[in-house]
């Protein structure tokens, strides 16, 4: 049987890729350096810390829900992760455990909040987006925290067989992630409470744990974005990752996961990823104002998401996004 | 005004809902539609106000051909309808939601105290004196909704009022006040188009009464020149034209038991049902048994009344309780309750059991696919593979897909509320069979259906709700149409 959506999802599959290497061979052209091994590893590194957090984002999507406090609570890790090295000399275990436990915190409170006490996932990380970085500005004393052991650098500065430590890091999770949502139960639950929440209750999945455990992989993976941001700046910085957010839905929905729930891959939000990596570094190297970048960037998020709405091929009639 | 239709015609995916009717509704006539569920009642109201566009046909207003192809298109002619599911503004106020769409207005700036005479006068008018303009109307009863909403019928000068079922919601005394309400706007000349299930009202007020069965006008005559049982026979009197499948040789031991049932408007309801058994839920829509199952599934909660499952009390807090203990739901709607439609074949049918086929949480592909395929196979779902979007199969085979579900997770209860709804002739047999094969195999399953062949034919016994209370069971060889219709209908002590 013919279906136009159907034709269009595949093309919108493969279309993300096709348009990420078509946008490369422009700025190699034009830009020169583009295609230097050491701008490859330039972007690859730029992309890692939203990376990492995009892939947390892409399972929380899944189930139809947001996360907007992330980029706060990459600071509050960070600073927490960064203090507790400080305090204690240790540069790798110690930081990692806090880092770790404090998004884990965060992701709880997000979790219990949409999933237990009902509250719409944006207006909860919302209150996250604030409450986390006044947290972050509290602890540290509004001051970036650097005076760190030496070894602290490990996760953000460290070139492995040379791939930067947070590329490798970003791999990682992104493997671990997509294994998640493809392979386990609790990520198949996740594509069925976003994809029809009651049809999933009533197949008798606890569609409120999954919504919970969600943020709490969410938060973790948070964590360790900020430990890796504060590892690469040599500092817990309170003021990082402002408006990180933005750039993580950004990868998640040019990369096709949608934001009613039960669509997205890590796969898709790889592409999304590396393709908004690739042209903020090539409009720079090709000495683009900033400010149209910000302008590009807009329209690329828009084009994406009418490619998702007309995916949909279901429209109701007269009734606007939501 | 007058509004007719000739030849009227709409078919939706596998059924014909509509299929050539012609009525004439005349100004001053209060004219009752009547017909079982799925007689195509909807169907015609939806045409005549806008709400669906007819394949083949027409409108006439005063003989004029008119095309309404929005409900908007319609209330510019001053037609309007009054649907069961009331289209207010709960926040908004008595008068907001009278006005609302025809503000009195300048330059966009709306005049409350005008606003307020409007509806005010729209009130007084159909004798609601006491209804405060000022208070949000979803503070009022659903009764005082209901007046409010034909005021904004008025207040935009309808001159034909379409009602779908407006006593469904309504108690004694406030359907009294709406039957005088309607001969009132009879008496101004308003063409009132009114379907009700009630044929104690019909016959009360309608001057005029129109049957559909089947999608066909089947008469359309003079209050006075019928009789009730001759409505009756008139809406149910279908040639048992599909063949079902013959009821399994062997009955085997009760497997469920339900008693005193309550759970939201579940009054009082009771039932058995054996192994091997169909039990058919007959009764209006609004009679309860929705909720009914629904309470037996775990998804309403169970406010009275016991029920043992195999001799062990059973009192399941949610659906994944009554899955493990093998009671399963197939419901009515799978679009918004059984499917997630942009999940493949393979997805939705291992939904319940991804468990059963994954070892410490991690799916094992190979076993995956090897169920998905077997109950593929076992139920002859045709799709072009498991990766199939679930929402391009049919009806029919999305509604297998669901039963597949349940297989996977040994469910041996099984309850069906309308099994064939949206389903096309043939894929209805094969769920027909399917569903005797299963009983074959020991499986208990009750089965809501409207349609009262299907019931009759399908069931060992027939189980007749009617205003949230079990009210009547009819054994398969005393099961008759008129029988149990007049059960349904509540004509039992009518008659």
């Amino acid at each position: 049987m013919k279906h136009p959506a159907l034709r269009w999802e595949r093309v919108s599959e493969y279309a993300l890729v096709g348009v990420t290497v078509l946008v490369a061979a422009i700025f190699a052209a034009v830009a020169p350096g583009f295609l230097s091994l050491q701008n490859m590893v330039n972007i690859a590194l730029s992309i890692a810390v939203t990376g990492i957090l995009a892939v947390g984002m892409t399972v929380v999507m899944v189930t139809g829900g947001i996360d907007l406090g992330v980029g706060s609570v990459i600071a509050l890790t960070g600073v927490a992760a960064a203090m507790s090295a400080e305090a204690t000399g240790s540069a790798v275990v110690v930081p990692l455990v806090v880092a770790l436990g404090t998004g884990v915190a965060t992701g709880l409170v997000n979790g219990t909040l949409v999933a237990y006490l009902r509250v719409p996932a944006f207006v909860a990380t919302l209150a996250m987006l604030t409450a986390a970085r006044g947290l972050a500005f509290l602890i540290s004393g509004g001051r970036s925290h650097g005076d760190l052991p030496d070894h602290f650098g490990w996760l953000g500065r460290s070139v492995i067989g040379g791939i930067p430590a947070p590329v490798l890091a970003m791999v990682v999770v992104m493997f671990g992630g997509a294994f998640v949502l493809r392979r386990t139960v609790f990520g198949r639950h996740a594509y069925g409470v976003g994809g029809n929440v009651e049809a999933a209750w009533l197949a008798g999945i606890n569609t409120r744990f999954v919504v919970w455990l969600v943020y709490v992989l969410n938060g973790l993976l948070a964590g360790l974005g900020g430990l890796t941001l504060a590892s690469r700046l040599g500092a817990g910085v309170p003021s990082a990752g402002v408006q990180y957010e933005l750039d993580v839905i950004a990868a998640c929905v040019v990369g096709g996961t949608s934001l009613t729930g039960g669509r997205g891959t890590v796969a898709g939000t790889l592409s999304g990823t590396v393709f908004i990596g690739v042209l903020t570094n090539g409009l720079n190297l090709a000495n683009v104002d900033p400010y149209v970048q910000k302008i590009a960037l807009g329209l690329v998020i828009v084009v994406a998401v009418i490619g998702d709405q007309l995916g949909r091929g279901d429209s109701a009639a007269g009734r606007p996004g939501t | 005004m007058d509004l007719s239709a000739r030849s009227l015609t709409r078919r939706y995916p596998g059924v014909l809902a509509l299929d050539g009717v012609d009525a004439d509704f005349k100004g001053g006539e209060i004219h009752a539609v009547v017909g079982e569920n799925g007689a195509g009642k909807s169907t015609l109201m939806r045409l005549l106000s806008g709400a669906a566009i007819p394949d083949q046909g027409t409108l006439l207003i005063d003989g004029t051909p008119v095309r309404f192809d929005s409900p908007h298109a319609a209330h510019a002619r001053g037609v309007r309808m009054i649907h069961q599911e009331l289209a207010l503004v709960p926040e908004l106020t008595v008068a907001d939601n009278i006005v609302l769409g025809s503000e009195p207005a300048s330059h966009g700036v709306i005049s409350r105290r005008r606003q307020a005479v409007v509806a005010r006068r729209a009130l007084d008018r159909l004798g609601q004196r006491d209804l405060d303009v000022d208070v949000p109307i979803g503070s009022l009863s659903l009764a005082s909704q209901q007046m409010a909403e034909i005021a904004k019928a008025m207040v935009h000068q309808a001159s034909v009022l379409i009602l779908d079922e407006p006593t469904a919601i309504l108690s004694h005394d406030e359907t009294a006040v709406l039957l005088a309400l309607l001969q009132q706007l009879r008496a101004d000349g308003v063409a009132i188009v009114f379907v009700s299930h009630r044929l104690d009202e019909v016959f009360q007020v309608a001057d005029r009464i129109t049957v559909l069965r089947d999608g066909q006008l089947i008469s359309s005559s003079s209050a006075t020149a019928v009789s009730r049982p001759e409505v009756v026979r008139q809406m149910v009197g279908r040639e048992l034209a599909e063949t079902f499948p013959e009821p399994s040789a062997v009955v085997g031991a009760e497997v469920l038991r339900i008693s005193g049932v309550q759970s939201g408007i579940v009054r009082d309801a009771s039932l058995t049902v054996r192994a091997g058994e169909i039990v058919a839920l007959a009764g209006l829509v609004g009679a309860g048994r929705t909720e009914l199952v629904r309470a037996i599934f775990g998804a309403a909660p169970l406010e009275a009344g016991t029920m043992t499952l195999r001799q062990h009390p059973y009192r399941p807090r949610s659906p994944r309780d009554a899955i493990a203990a093998g009671v399963a739901l197939i419901p009515e709607d799978r679009k918004r309750q059984a499917l997630n439609l942009i999940a493949s074949t393979r997805d939705n049918m291992i939904l319940a059991t991804l468990d059963a086929v994954a070892d410490h949480g991690v799916v094992r592909p190979r076993e995956e696919a090897a169920a998905v395929a077997h109950w593929i196979d076992a139920l002859s779902i045709r799709a072009s593979s498991p990766d199939q979007p679930v929402r391009l199969l049919s009806g029919g085979n999305q509604q297998k897909v669901v039963v597949a579900r349940w297989m996977l997770a040994n469910c041996s209860v099984l309850l069906f509320d309308e099994p064939t709804r949206g389903v096309d002739v043939g894929a209805k047999a094969e769920i027909y069979a399917l569903m005797r094969r299963l009983t074959g195999q020991g499986a208990a399953i009750v089965m809501i259906s409207s349609e009262l062949p299907e019931a009759l034919g399908m069931a060992d016994r027939v189980v007749v709700m009617r205003g949230g209370r079990t009210v009547g069971e009819v054994a398969r060889q005393d099961a008759t149409a008129d029988h149990v219709a007049r059960l349904i209908l509540g004509e039992d002590r009518a008659a």
